[in-house]
């Protein structure tokens, strides 16, 4: 096999970042179903680990791998709770989306 | 190498981001989910972060993703969106002009700033076969138990609260009984 | 004892105010006569307490009568500092002398006129509120205590008119008298905000102050002394605004007397007089204008005197045109002139009223001079005094009127012969209108019973002498009128008091004439004075006694040139016209911009709201963009 010389760089992987974060959040604006949403907000995030993952390479500092690991259980957290709130709202009617939770229209 | 793996890795995180936003049934979602945070695992590893490719797996695609499985067969799995409509008049006009200027406007930070990002710490210990299998995990320990062992046990009461919180939140209410 | 009062001078107003309370609250309660005899002696109170203040400040030298007694800070609003503060000084006191002093012989009289009127106690209470107000007038330090006053006689004087308000004309006459005095008010008004912006301050010490130092801009004492000509005018009856004091006659002869011949209709020359200062600094054409209003309004009101036939018109004529030679006096620089006219004007017109009002009384409340005529012999006491009056007002010497028409005809030709000419041809009208007035009623045949019938007399009905309360202030004031010239004799320094007297307040506005061919020849012109009185009353007598030259008294003149009808005309046509379209302005323009900002505030808030969806993805949407925006202002400023 031959030897590719190519290595990629930073900012090959914060360009990966950078599209994952943008799939990410035009998920959230266009999928109606809350559920998926919340995994949209999951791919952001991700995006975003990646990132400081690659800038802590980058800068040869273990801060940016702590950084993540916080991120990692707090993401956690946010999703236990998040999920709980659909489960309590979704259980009294079925079959809504997003848009049917418009209470606050003013 | 590197190289091959960071192409192999790119497809699978971009095909199950895609496949998130796109696909119509949440189960298929939601593998698609799998198959990105397993994507960001192998890159993670390829980034010598090897601990947080194996607490990504564990916990990510381990557990947060069983969650939303669980959940999503809780409430029905018949629960198909119609991707054709949009009933907000002009939301995916706004969506791709946000991701277009979103993503051209990251692209032109990362460019410009690529530059000036400059080492400044003493160096990441990577598992090196031989030497220290450990050091990843050592030295990643040694940074979140001292520097940062304030935030690691907010991180715990955080957590309680969570679970505590959302126990509440979704508990049945039982019958008053006379 | 002297000194207590002068620095308790609030006592002066008080006093009427006092009993005007008392009898707003126990009115009823007190009936006739005691209402009558509470509001006299407060009047009478006030009286005594001025002559007090009076020899006070006689006691002192020339350049100290001077004070100022504050009460309260009535208006510190920022650089607007104004006390309720009464000054004591010999141009208000002799003003207050003669306001308290004929104010109480009125209250008196007026005991006996109103008697068995059901609302007795209720016109001593607006004569006492108009005796407060009138002292608040001449009393004030400031425009603003001065205006206060001004709009209380305004008022009251509308009250008063009023009074039998079930008559028609009695309730019209009132509401134009208050009117018109309004238009007069624009003008006060609009001058004391020239005069606050240009100086500071509403003081008259302030105000006289800056003039004398020339810190006033002639533009602006011209502006000021004419916008208080318009307020003068108003008040004091003149050519545009005259039109209310004959109308005014409606009301009962006392506040005719009181308010209409003495004091009310003197605020306008008072004021004048109090503003000198500013007056002498504006330009040499602003004199001259309100001297020649003066001389127009005296020609005019006297020539309408000659052809009216109600008793209390004449007299009403007459006090337009005496005003208008107080004008013509204060036009020519003669202030201390126009204020001893002003006195002696008091004298003889109150008494002239109160007169009048006797016999009204006595041929129960006739008063057409056509059917009286030989009241001499049943009225005797009134007879007498009223002739008293009629000398002094024609100018016969000794008696009063005749002193201070000479004195205000010598300045007068000293400035400009024309209006000496015009000021001569009113004296010998007056005297004529007058003699003619004291004919047709106290002389002649007794044509009493010729139209007795219509006045509910039974029989044969004669007229009676009216009860001693009226007659002893007639006897007082005929006293005043025959003596009241020894104020200002012109015969020598010594003899000129009032001039000495009233130096302080106005010694630098005062024309000098010394050096003029008018003094020189002051004892010429003082027989030319008497000589067209007695021209005056011998033709009278000629005409009306002796019936050797037929009377004019041509209809227009009756009907005063058809001046009201004008007026009317103008006011309803065009003034209507311009009245109603202020409104439309008021209603549409201004209402409708501040409910025009509020419906547009409303309309752009309905508008807003509709971005309130309830949408959770609109408002991520929202976000995102904003996001979006932040990030590009950062790289983009970066990359620029």
């Amino acid at each position: 096999m031959n030897a590719l010389v190519v290595v990629p760089t930073t900012t090959w992987y914060l360009l990966l970042s950078a599209v994952l974060f943008t799939i990410g959040t035009v998920g959230v604006l266009v999928r109606r179903n809350p559920l998926v949403m919340f995994m949209c907000i999951e791919l952001m995030l991700n995006a975003v680990n990646l990132t400081f993952v690659t800038l802590g390479r980058r800068l040869n500092d273990i801060d940016g791998q702590a950084i993540v690991f916080f991120v990692l259980v707090v993401a956690a957290a946010e999703v236990v709770v998040g999920l709980g709130i659909i489960v309590a709202i979704m259980r009294r009617r079925s079959g809504i989306t997003v848009d049917d939770l418009a209470e606050l229209k003013g | 190498m590197e190289l091959f793996v960071f192409v192999c890795a790119t497809v699978m995180i971009i095909v199950g981001a895609l496949g998130v936003v796109l696909r119509k049934h949440p189960v298929h979602a939601a593998l698609s989910l799998v198959l990105t945070l397993f994507g960001i695992a192998v890159m993670f590893v390829a980034q010598h972060a090897e601990f947080l490719a194996a607490v990504q797996v564990i916990v990510y695609a381990g557990a947060i993703v069983v969650l939303f499985l669980f959940v999503i067969m809780l409430l029905g799995v018949d629960q198909v969106e119609n991707l054709k409509t949009e009933p907000l008049a002009g939301q995916r006009w706004v969506a791709g002009v946000v991701g277009a200027s979103l993503l051209g406007l990251l692209a032109a930070a990362i460019y410009t700033g690529a530059d000036s990002v400059l080492s400044r710490g003493e160096g990441i210990a990577s598992n090196v076969a031989g030497d220290n299998p450990d050091a990843n995990i050592q030295q990643l320990a040694s940074s979140i138990f001292s520097d940062y062992v304030m935030a690691f046990e907010v991180t715990s009461i955080l957590l309680v609260v969570a679970v505590v919180g959302t126990v509440l939140l979704s508990r049945r209410r039982t019958a008053v009984k006379p | 004892m002297t000194g207590f009062f002068i620095d308790h001078l609030w006592l002066v107003p008080v006093l009427p105010l006092f009993g005007a309370l008392v009898i707003m609250v126990l009115g009823r309660r007190l009936g006739e006569p005691k209402a009558g005899w509470l509001a006299s002696s407060m009047t009478i109170g006030s009286f005594f307490i001025t002559v007090s203040v009076f020899f006070n400040l006689l006691s002192r030298p020339a350049d100290e009568r001077h004070q100022v007694v504050t009460m309260f800070k009535w208006l510190p609003v920022g650089s607007l500092q104004v006390d309720m503060a009464l000054l004591a000084d010999p141009l208000s006191i002799t003003m207050a002398l003669f306001i308290t002093g004929i104010g109480s012989l009125i209250h008196l009289y007026a005991i006996g006129y109103m008697h068995g009127d059901p609302k007795f106690p209720k016109f001593f209470l607006y004569l006492n509120l108009f005796v407060f107000s009138m002292l608040m007038l001449v009393l004030g330090e400031n425009l603003l205590v001065t205006f206060l006053g001004w709009e209380g006689v305004g008022a009251c004087s509308y009250f008063l008119i009023s009074f039998w308000h079930t008559r028609d004309s009695a309730a019209v006459a009132g509401k134009k008298a208050f009117v018109t005095n309004r238009i007069g008010d624009f003008g006060v008004m609009t001058a004391m905000f020239l005069a606050f912006s240009a100086v500071g301050t509403l003081s008259y010490d302030g105000i006289n102050e800056a003039a004398h130092h020339g810190s006033l801009a002639p533009v602006t004492a011209t502006a000021i002394a004419m916008l208080l000509f318009v307020g003068a005018c108003g008040k004091s009856a003149q050519l545009p605004l005259y039109l209310w004091l004959p109308d005014a006659m409606e009301g009962p002869t006392p506040v005719s007397a009181l308010i209409h011949a003495a004091t009310m209709v003197t605020s306008g020359v008072f004021l004048m007089t109090r503003m000198s200062p500013v007056l002498h600094e504006s330009y040499s054409w602003a004199p001259m204008v309100i001297a020649c209003v003066g001389a127009a309004t005296a020609l005019y009101a006297a020539t309408v005197a000659v052809a009216q036939n109600d008793i209390k018109k004449v007299l009403a004529y007459s006090t337009v045109s005496q005003l208008g030679f107080m004008f013509l006096a204060i036009g020519s620089g003669a202030y201390v002139a126009a204020i001893f006219h002003m006195i002696t004007h008091a004298f003889f017109k109150a008494l002239l009223f109160l007169g009048s009002g006797s016999v009204i009384h006595g041929m129960h409340h006739e008063q057409d001079m056509r059917r009286m005529g030989a009241l001499r012999k049943v009225m005797p006491v009134t007879a007498i005094t009223f002739i008293v009056g009629w000398l002094a007002i024609a100018g016969v010497p000794p008696f009063a009127g005749f002193w201070s028409k000479d004195e205000i005809l010598l300045y007068v030709y000293a400035n400009n012969r024309g209006l000496y000419v015009v000021g001569v041809v009113t004296a010998l009208l007056t005297a004529y209108y007058m003699t003619r007035q004291v004919i047709m009623v106290f002389y002649g045949e007794a044509k009493w019973n010729d139209h007795a019938a219509e006045n509910g007399a039974h029989g044969d009905f004669t007229p009676h002498e009216s009860p001693r309360i009226m007659l002893m202030p007639l006897v007082v004031l005929a006293g005043l009128a025959m003596v009241g010239g020894a104020l200002q004799l012109p015969f020598s320094k010594k003899t000129a008091f009032l001039e000495h007297w009233l130096a302080p307040v106005v010694e630098e506005s005062e024309a000098h004439i010394h050096e003029t061919w008018a003094y020189q020849n002051k004892y010429l012109l003082l027989g030319v004075a008497v000589v067209v009185a007695t021209l005056g009353i011998f033709a009278a007598i000629a005409v009306y006694a002796k019936h050797k030259i037929k009377a004019i008294e041509p209809k227009i003149l009756e009907q005063a040139w058809n001046y009201d009808a004008t007026a009317s005309k103008l006011v309803s046509g065009p003034g209507n016209a311009l009245f109603n379209g202020v409104a439309w302005v008021d209603a549409h323009v201004v209402d409708g911009a501040v409910n025009g900002t509020a419906t547009i505030v409303r309309q752009v808030a309905g508008q807003v709201r509709k971005s309130q969806s309830g949408f959770v993805r609109a408002y991520a949407a929202v976000i995102t963009v904003g996001v979006v925006v932040l990030l590009a202002w950062f790289v983009l400023r970066g990359l620029i």
